[in-house]
């Protein structure tokens, strides 16, 4: 039974001797490949050229400070009970006086740990946060050896401090200082 | 002693034209590997090495290094001595067929007249397809040596191949030694250049055809590659080999595919004639730069069957064994035939 009309009858004649001698055939292949030889080549050359990344591409975790410099993050934990992936742990600490120049609130995270392995970029945590203190960036993780090594302290994810290091600051933000 | 006296000057100009030679078809055959690599990647829309150095021009020393630098492994049950011989047989033999091409006209240096051919002996093809029938001996005894199925199938498979195909091969040959009437290679050359200066494939397009598809047949290039038919044999002939005894294998055949070059240019395209139907004596140029413009002329229809073979080989699929034996026997061998009952009928009939 035929389920649709695009199925193609298979010739089975046998080849007549012209056909055997194959050389119509591959003076017709040979053409072909010729013609590609003048084709625009669709490589980039990757280290040297880089695609651009989409407006709203989801890389690696930055943990946002403020104007001043202080850390955003209140270690709430909305972000790791939002996260589908369950690749967030913290642990929370409440702010000593005299560290008023560290942390925005009375509560922060002394630890704050992403497993790259386990995220999956899907940026809920970005859309959990209160408090504006986590965000995607524009690159993506880069290789390594050991597993230990994908596991992303908070020291690995902080923004540069603004005031101290300005440039490496509006490097950091990169598309996303448009946004806020 | 009147045999005791030696020629020094004529031994020292045939050891520097053979070295030259030997060195120019080794790097010529490290840079085809390169060009194989290129051009198949053009052909199929990639850019080909391009890491090492400007252009990737340093890939075929990187290649180099990396197989001397393998380690050699020779199978336990192996015959050793085959072993090292199947390699060692292939490189020589591909190397020796590059003694009686002529390269070029005579070079004049310090008084002297130096023929840029290093053998010109009287039966020059018949050298060439003596020694590269020869060549089948460093498939077959690899293979063999190796103790191991797959690589003696592919090694029966390269030696019936080659066998057939030179027999196709010679006969397309015939016509051509019909109408230069010597085995001469620097006889047949001359006999393209003289006169109306009319190269010989225009006489005999079916002979440049059959021995243009022989020619691939036995360099083992595709369509042809069944002895080394990598997804059916694991590799063929040099599964077995590695580091650089698998490098001479490799290395054999495209000097091989480079010396084939050399003589299809030589036997129907002009050998280092620069145009057709041109005198290039009239051209009113010095003796030695007509000598070296001809040579250039050579490698450059050298390097464009070069490319045919490459481009062929990233083209057609391989046969199937049986279409290979139907193609070689059925069709090749009786179209040789009729060329060269036709080439003789004719030849008799305009010398009548």
């Amino acid at each position: 039974m035929q389920l649709t009309n695009r199925s193609i009858e298979v010739s089975r004649k046998p080849l007549t001797w012209l056909e055997k001698l194959y050389v119509w055939n591959i003076i017709k292949g040979m053409a072909i490949t010729f013609s590609h030889l003048f084709k625009k080549r669709p490589t980039i050359n990757y280290p040297e050229q880089k695609r651009p990344f989409s407006k709203i591409f989801r890389g690696l975790h930055v943990l946002n400070r403020d104007a001043e410099g202080r850390e955003n993050c209140t270690a709430c934990g909305l972000c790791a009970v939002a996260c589908p992936a369950e690749a967030i742990t913290m642990e929370a600490a409440e702010r000593l006086p005299g560290e008023e120049n560290l942390y925005r609130e009375e509560k922060y995270a002394a630890k704050y740990e992403i497993n790259m392995l386990r995220c999956i970029f899907c940026g809920l945590c970005e859309e959990a946060c209160p408090k504006d203190a986590i965000y995607l960036s524009q690159t993506f993780a880069p290789a390594n050896y050991a597993r230990k090594g994908f596991i992303y302290k908070k020291e690995d994810m902080l923004i540069p401090h603004p005031i101290n290091e300005p440039e490496a600051y509006q490097k950091a933000l990169g598309e996303k200082s448009v946004k806020n | 002693m009147y045999l005791l006296v030696i020629d020094w000057i004529f031994l020292l100009e045939k050891f520097i034209l053979v070295g030259f030679i030997v060195t120019l078809s080794l790097i010529i055959a490290m840079y085809t590997t390169y060009a194989e690599r290129k051009v198949a990647a053009w052909l199929q829309d990639r850019r080909g090495p391009n890491r090492a150095g400007p252009f990737g021009i340093l890939q075929p020393l990187a290649d180099g290094g990396k197989l001397f630098f393998k380690e050699e492994i020779i199978p336990l049950a192996s015959s050793k001595f085959l072993f090292i011989l199947g390699p060692s047989l292939a490189m020589i033999t591909a190397l020796l067929t590059s003694a009686v091409i002529p390269w070029g006209g005579t070079l004049h240096i310090f008084g002297k007249d130096v023929s840029l051919q290093i053998a010109d002996i009287n039966i020059g093809i018949l050298y060439i397809f003596g020694v590269v029938s020869l060549g089948v001996y460093g498939i077959m005894i690899g293979g063999w040596a190796s103790n191991n199925k797959f690589s003696l199938i592919a090694a029966i498979r390269g030696a019936s191949q080659m066998i057939s195909y030179e027999l196709a091969m010679g006969l397309s040959l015939l016509a051509v030694l019909m109408l230069t009437g010597t085995l001469q290679m620097s006889g047949i050359v001359g006999n393209q250049i003289q006169g109306s200066n009319v190269w010989h494939v225009i006489y005999q397009p079916i002979g440049f055809f059959i021995f243009f598809v022989c020619a691939l047949a036995e360099c083992n290039r595709t369509p042809f590659d069944l002895p080394e038919a990598e997804n059916e044999l694991n590799f063929g002939y040099h599964q077995e080999y590695s580091s650089m005894k698998l490098g001479f294998y490799l290395f054999a055949e495209y000097i091989n595919m480079f010396i084939s070059s050399a003589v299809m240019a030589t036997l129907f395209f002009g050998g280092y004639d620069i145009l057709p139907f041109v005198d290039e004596t009239k051209w009113g140029l010095s003796g030695n730069m007509l000598t070296i413009l001809g040579f250039c002329a050579l490698m450059a229809k050298t390097f464009f069957f070069l490319f045919v073979f490459i481009w062929i080989r990233w083209t057609i699929p391989r046969f199937r064994y049986d279409q290979l034996m139907n193609l070689g026997w059925k069709k090749l061998i009786p179209l040789a035939l009729a060329n060269m009952i036709i080439t003789a009928a004719v030849v008799l009939w305009l010398n009548k």
